[in-house]
């Protein structure tokens, strides 16, 4: 079973085998509002932990949405380049951004946990 | 009558509340040195008939485009552009605060940006133009840095047939270290040196055509090899009228067009304002700087206009917008508009037909003259002679005779002594048999 983590600027990072699926958090989703598009990053692209790596742009504001852990971009989400409201109606499911490995599985312990964060939005 | 709002004892009790005594005090944290500028040399006041007067005497000593036989271009060009353009450009409807941000009060204006987009965007080949930058030049510098965005690559190559100019404000603008930036020498030769130039690492390569020296060159092979290695091909064009005749860059294959509009709907007015065009592709559109206007629908379902896709944009993005400047040229391009719906698509290809037909006479003359070798097997309206003297003496010899010969490359390259006998000279509609004849017999003489 894996485990998920959660950013301080409102990312979350499921781990399971070594990946980690990354996306915003239904908070994150409600304060930016109706999402229009989201800039993904290139499959085969390394990052380290808070690097800058996709842009989710709202009707509002545009966001950065950094790495929450360092490692290599596997898969990123096609679905939301013909539907980037899918991060507003689901952004924990179908609403995903891309997987990264987990290159230093240890990353995840400076994250929060799910009661953390709930502490940290409230 | 005075305009100053402040009397003496206004400023007395704001000193006071400060806590200074002079205004002077103020400027007390400026290191004296800044300060010591040369006192600006005015004679006292006069009455503003003798200051008309004495400004119709310094204009009096310029020699204007239209007074005498012209071939000056190199990014700036004299045609005619008609009466109607500048009746039409001062009618209330385009009187809009020149930021629409309030699109229910500025539907002329975001209209007319509207219909400016899609010129360029036909002109060009792209699917998407912009509502316009300041100029030719800060728009190629622009174009760099997108690319560097859009690749997230550093390295870019700009063409020795670049405008000098041009080159120089990208070096301003996006220089940030000489193997992120290669300017391959300014020539009239070597056309094809920059794919050489290509690796992986690079983002773009920047390519003038009509080139700076005149020469047509080919988008489509140097597109081809940009996209092997990656990278992208920025085409610069600075007399957009030449692509009333040439194939649109965009349907050879170039990613980013940038270029100078003057020539439509503006007069040549010393250099500036002028209005910079930029158009891309549709997947790129996220990373094009400047405002952009889109059509949309009313709450009622009526058709309107309103800046679109701002969160590229300084005022939402702060930082991270795609540039710092988020203005547009919105009077020049309004004329550049109005003059290309005047000219309409069959009357710009008369035009572009006619200005190459004026260049091929002058071509045909300047061949004939003993001393002149014309180094252009293609060209538009403009074209690069070598003469057999230094062509800035020879160009001061014929203003002397009324003549304004074109441009001398070592203007531009002044520490480039192999480029001194370079004449870079355009032809316009406005240019006549003549004309042509009197630079050609001019010329002869001078040269003898």
């Amino acid at each position: 079973m894996g485990v998920t983590r959660f950013t301080e600027e409102h990312e979350y990072v499921s781990a399971e085998n070594g990946v980690g699926t990354v996306g915003i958090t239904e908070y994150a989703q409600e304060q930016l509002g109706d999402i229009v598009f989201v800039e993904l990053p290139s499959v085969g692209a390394k990052f380290h932990k808070g690097d800058e790596v996709a842009v989710v742009e709202s009707v509002k504001a545009a966001s950065e949405i950094y790495a929450p852990v360092g490692g290599t971009v596997t898969e990123i989400n096609e679905a939301l380049n013909g539907d980037p409201g899918l991060v507003n109606s689901d952004p924990t499911g179908s609403g995903w951004l891309f997987r990264i490995t987990l290159d230093d599985a240890g990353e995840l312990d400076t994250l929060m946990d799910g009661d953390a964060y709930a502490a940290h939005i409230a | 009558m005075r305009y100053l709002p402040h009397s003496d004892a206004d400023r007395a009790e704001m000193l006071g509340v400060i806590g200074v005594d002079t205004v002077q005090d103020l400027f007390r944290a400026v290191p004296e040195s800044a300060l010591d500028h040369p006192p600006i040399d005015l004679p006292d006041h006069q009455a503003e008939f003798a200051v008309e007067a004495h400004m119709r005497a310094l204009a009096g000593a310029n020699r204007a485009a239209g007074d005498g036989p012209f071939f000056i271009g190199a990014g700036a060009y004299r045609h005619h552009v008609p009466a109607s353009v500048d009746h039409l450009i001062q009618r209330s409807e385009w009187l809009t605060a020149y930021t629409p941000y309030q699109p229910e009060v500025s539907q002329g204006t975001l209209q007319m940006l509207f219909e400016f987009q899609t010129q360029v965007a036909n002109l060009t080949g792209m699917d998407v133009a912009n509502a316009s930058m300041y100029d030719g030049s800060t728009a190629t510098a622009e174009a760099v840095l997108m690319a560097r965005r859009l690749t997230r690559r550093q390295r870019v190559v700009l063409s020795g047939g670049l405008h000098p100019q041009y080159r120089d404000v990208v070096r301003t603008y996006a220089g940030t270290g000489d193997d992120e930036l290669v300017c391959l020498p300014s020539s009239p030769e070597g056309q094809r040196d920059i794919i050489s130039e290509l690796d992986e690492t690079t983002a773009a390569i920047v390519v003038q055509t009509p080139d700076f020296y005149g020469h047509l060159r080919d988008v489509k092979s140097l597109a081809d090899a940009a996209h092997e290695k990656g990278a992208l091909l920025i085409v610069v064009v600075t007399e957009i009228l030449s692509l009333g005749l040439l194939e649109a860059p965009g349907a050879l294959g170039a990613d980013i067009v940038v270029g100078e509009g003057q020539s439509l709907g503006n007069a040549l007015s010393f250099g500036g304002p002028y209005v910079g065009l930029m158009a891309t592709r549709s997947n790129f559109v996220r990373q094009m700087p400047g405002r952009l206007c889109g059509e949309t629908v009313d709450a009622e379902g009526r058709r309107g206009f309103v800046l679109t896709l701002s969160t590229r944009e300084q005022h939402i993005r702060r930082e991270k917008a795609t540039s710092n400047i988020c203005t547009n040229s919105g009077l020049c391009a309004l004329a550049f508009s109005i003059h290309l719906g005047l000219l309409g698509e069959a009357g710009l290809k008369r035009l572009a037909r006619l200005n190459h037909a004026r260049a091929i006479a002058l071509a045909d003359a300047l061949a004939r003259v003993p001393g002149i070798e014309v180094l252009n097997q293609t060209f538009f309206n403009e074209m690069t002679v070598r003469l057999g003297k230094p062509a800035s003496a020879v160009v001061d010899a014929l203003a002397a005779r009324g003549i304004l010969a074109g441009l001398p490359v070592s203007r531009l390259e002044p520490d480039r002594p192999e480029l001194d006998r370079l004449l870079v000279l355009a032809a316009t509609e406005l240019t006549t048999d003549a004309d042509i004849a009197a630079l050609a017999k001019a010329l002869q003489e001078v040269l003898a």
